[in-house]
């Protein structure tokens, strides 16, 4: 993974759209430019950075909501020309509008975060984009090694720090995991330099959300560990047994080469080596 | 199951105890001088004292010890009789579903072939959803890829939708979407449950919702047929909402199954359509094991105070493709770095298979490897904890046994790259 890779020349220029949202600080609830969306963008900028600086507007950052959000300056910030931003309604639903101006726009490639950081945050928009425009999508990517003659080489982030290469028609959609390169530093001179080019669009309220009611998050309880035992003397056994494993195989008498053989068996079957 | 009863039950003789009471008995003699050798244990002196021989007194009991017998037969059989039935494994109760009305649909993500504990808080909730409906409802399990798990039955499982064919092995999302698809029309279960985690389960349920049109709870941790509670902005907040027909569920949502036993009885799905899938798995890309952080690496090689040769240690990690870990001792000589220590005062793990080579097993170490799956030992001393805790322990010379399991990988590898076997795992 080296830290520049930039798309080998294509005949035609891939257009990538980068969905951003406003992001929440976990800690002290600051708005922000959300984390995994910041990292699409990122991904999306080193996508088209070909060193040449007129080519600069082939990605698109688009916002459905409230123009007006300070959260939105922080990736304009980050070298950004203009934000495109379809007003709405803050509760109204963004996946009809969004799914409208992408089948309009038909970019190759549509970035997103995997889970937004303010409201439902389900992770579905990407999905319902996905089903909308029929377009395959690939969750989890942390990076975009090659897009050449129509196909895109994607890497997944697996759990435990694996990576899966896949291979993928364009256009698709892939919402951006945190493992994926960390977003450039925004400066507030080019931030509030930045454009909002604005477009007014019409979108149903949602109105399932309106029945849900809100809280802080409470602390969940710790799950117990429940003794159900019948006698005494299997609560006693219970409180005071020192826990021990059910007692595995033991090889003593054999030699290194059966050992070594056993141990390599279980591994095989764990399905460890690779 | 009779003839074993037939010698667990204690036959008690009382005619034979009361004679070996009454040593006036003129039978006495011949139901108590039965000693090991056969030779007399209680012989009258020539001074008409009764004299006892102590070693033909007892016998040698199950361990190999000799066992003096002070009540005559009265108490250590009873009591040995009590015993083995209480070591009889209980059989839990069958928990049967005839003609279910409807099905509860899990989608438990069998990591590594079997159910995780998300999958089994993920089942409990089922029966819970299950039970709230009228109608006798059956929890049905969709299960995806090779399965390696046994214990369907005691987890809650009703009915097993086993779909292991080829076109299900590898990450194959579309494919496995028509078949939750093929579900939906042959079922209609009034709820589907998967669990929200990074494993595929979030994956997979947002693609059904979305295929669906349903609209699903994420994250949700405390459900019941009417409402559910869900963490909402990145577990910031709770929403508090109807429960819909489709559910991600968090960890530790409800307590699993542990009273009852289940059928687990297998059930057929039509043909499903075959899929031209637009994402092609290229297989699992190598990454290195020691970029991995310690706390999520998957297979950790871990070295204690019985390594002497570290060398061939830090070869044997990158020969197995294991990340690199250490107990105190081994931080504390120097030998390993601070961050590579395993245990209370260093990093606590959640391998899947935990090699340890030399490590004897202090507490502090167990408790850091508490979460792992499966432990194998390599060390010497056979009575150590670490042998105690691991599925599978190996007593001899480290240096040779990690020689002997290089070797053997080595093959494995160069087999595998003959075979062209390019995406394994």
């Amino acid at each position: 993974m080296q830290p520049k890779q930039s798309i080998a020349a294509t005949d035609k220029d891939v257009k990538i759209v980068s969905l951003i949202s406003v992001g929440k600080h976990p800690q002290s609830g600051r708005v922000r430019r959300a984390d995994q969306d910041s990292r699409a963008v990122e991904l999306g900028m080193k996508l088209l950075d070909t060193g040449d600086s007129t080519r600069g507007d082939s990605l698109v950052v688009l916002h459905a909501g409230d123009p007006k959000e300070p959260g939105l300056r922080g990736y304009a910030g980050m070298g950004l020309n203009s934000v495109r931003v379809l007003e709405l309604d803050p509760a109204a639903d963004a996946v009809a509008p969004l799914g409208e101006y992408l089948q309009q726009f038909a970019p190759d490639i549509v970035l997103t975060g995997v889970r937004a950081e303010g409201g439902e945050s389900s992770g579905m928009v990407p999905y319902q984009l996905a089903e909308k425009l029929g377009w395959p999508i690939v969750p989890r990517v942390a990076d975009i090694i090659s897009v050449e003659a129509g196909v895109a080489e994607v890497l997944q982030a697996l759990p435990r720090g694996q990576r899966r290469s896949l291979k993928i028609r364009l256009p698709f959609i892939a919402s951006i995991d945190s493992a994926a390169q960390d977003a450039r530093q925004s400066a507030y001179g080019p931030a509030s330099r930045a454009m909002m080019d604005i477009e007014v669009v019409d979108s149903s309220t949602d109105q399932l959300r309106e029945s849900w009611s809100e809280a802080p998050a409470k602390k969940r309880p710790k799950r117990l560990k429940v003794i159900k035992a019948k006698t005494a003397a299997e609560r006693f056994k219970a409180a005071t047994a020192k826990s021990q494993g059910e007692g595995g195989k033991v090889m003593q008498n054999e030699s290194a080469a059966e050992q070594a053989q056993a141990i390599f068996d279980l591994l095989l079957e764990e399905g460890v080596l690779r | 199951m009779t003839d074993q009863n037939s010698f667990d039950v204690l036959r008690r003789d009382p005619r034979a105890e009361r004679i070996i009471r009454n040593r006036l008995h003129p039978l006495h003699d011949t139901y108590i001088n039965t000693g090991a050798g056969g030779e007399l244990t209680e012989v009258r002196g020539p001074s008409g004292l009764l004299r006892k021989n102590p070693h033909n007194v007892g016998f040698i009991g199950p361990n190999g010890i000799k066992r003096i017998d002070r009540l005559k037969g009265n108490a250590a059989a009873s009591g040995k009789g009590r015993r083995s039935s209480a070591a009889q494994e209980t059989l839990l109760p069958l928990h049967q579903v005839e003609n279910p009305d409807f099905y509860v649909v899990v989608v438990p993500d069998m990591v590594g072939g079997r159910l995780t504990g998300q999958d089994k808080d993920v089942i409990g909730q089922a029966h819970k959803l299950a039970a709230g409906i009228e109608g006798n409802g059956a929890v049905l399990a969709v299960c995806f890829g090779q399965s390696k798990e046994e214990h369907f039955d005691t987890a809650g499982v009703d009915r097993l939708l086993l779909l292991d064919d080829e076109g299900y092995e590898g990450y194959c999302p579309e494919q496995r979407l028509a078949a939750l698809v093929q579900v939906e029309s042959a079922y209609k279960p009034p709820f589907w449950l998967f669990p929200d985690s990074v494993d595929g389960g979030s994956d997979l349920g947002s693609r059904l919702a979305a295929r669906i049109g349903e609209r699903p709870a994420a994250q949700a941790w405390q459900v019941n047929n009417q409402t559910s509670i869900c963490r909402g902005a990145a577990g910031t907040i709770d929403i508090t909402r109807t429960t819909p027909r489709l559910l991600l569920l968090a960890q530790e949502c409800a307590d699993q199954i542990d009273e009852t036993r289940h059928e687990a009885l297998p059930v057929e799905l039509g043909s499903v359509p075959t899929v031209i899938a637009k994402l092609q798995d290229q297989g699992q890309v190598a990454v290195d094991p020691n970029a991995i952080s310690l706390a999520e690496a998957e297979f950790i090689l871990a070295a204690g105070n019985g390594i002497h040769n570290w060398d061939q240690f830090h070869t044997a990690a990158s020969v197995l493709g294991a990340t690199e870990g250490a107990s105190r001792v081994a931080v504390d000589d120097g030998f390993m770095p601070r961050v590579r220590q395993v245990g209370a005062t260093g990093t606590w793990v959640t391998a899947r298979v935990y090699l340890a080579v030399g490590i004897s097993g202090a507490i502090q170490h167990m408790q850091g490897i508490g979460q792992c799956d499966k432990v194998i030992a390599i060390n010497t001393d056979a009575g150590c904890d670490m042998v105690k805790r691991a599925a599978l322990s190996t007593i001899g010379d480290s240096q040779e046994i990690l020689d002997e399991l290089m070797k053997l990988v080595q093959q494995f590898r160069t087999q595998q790259s003959e075979g062209g076997d390019q995406d394994a795992a």
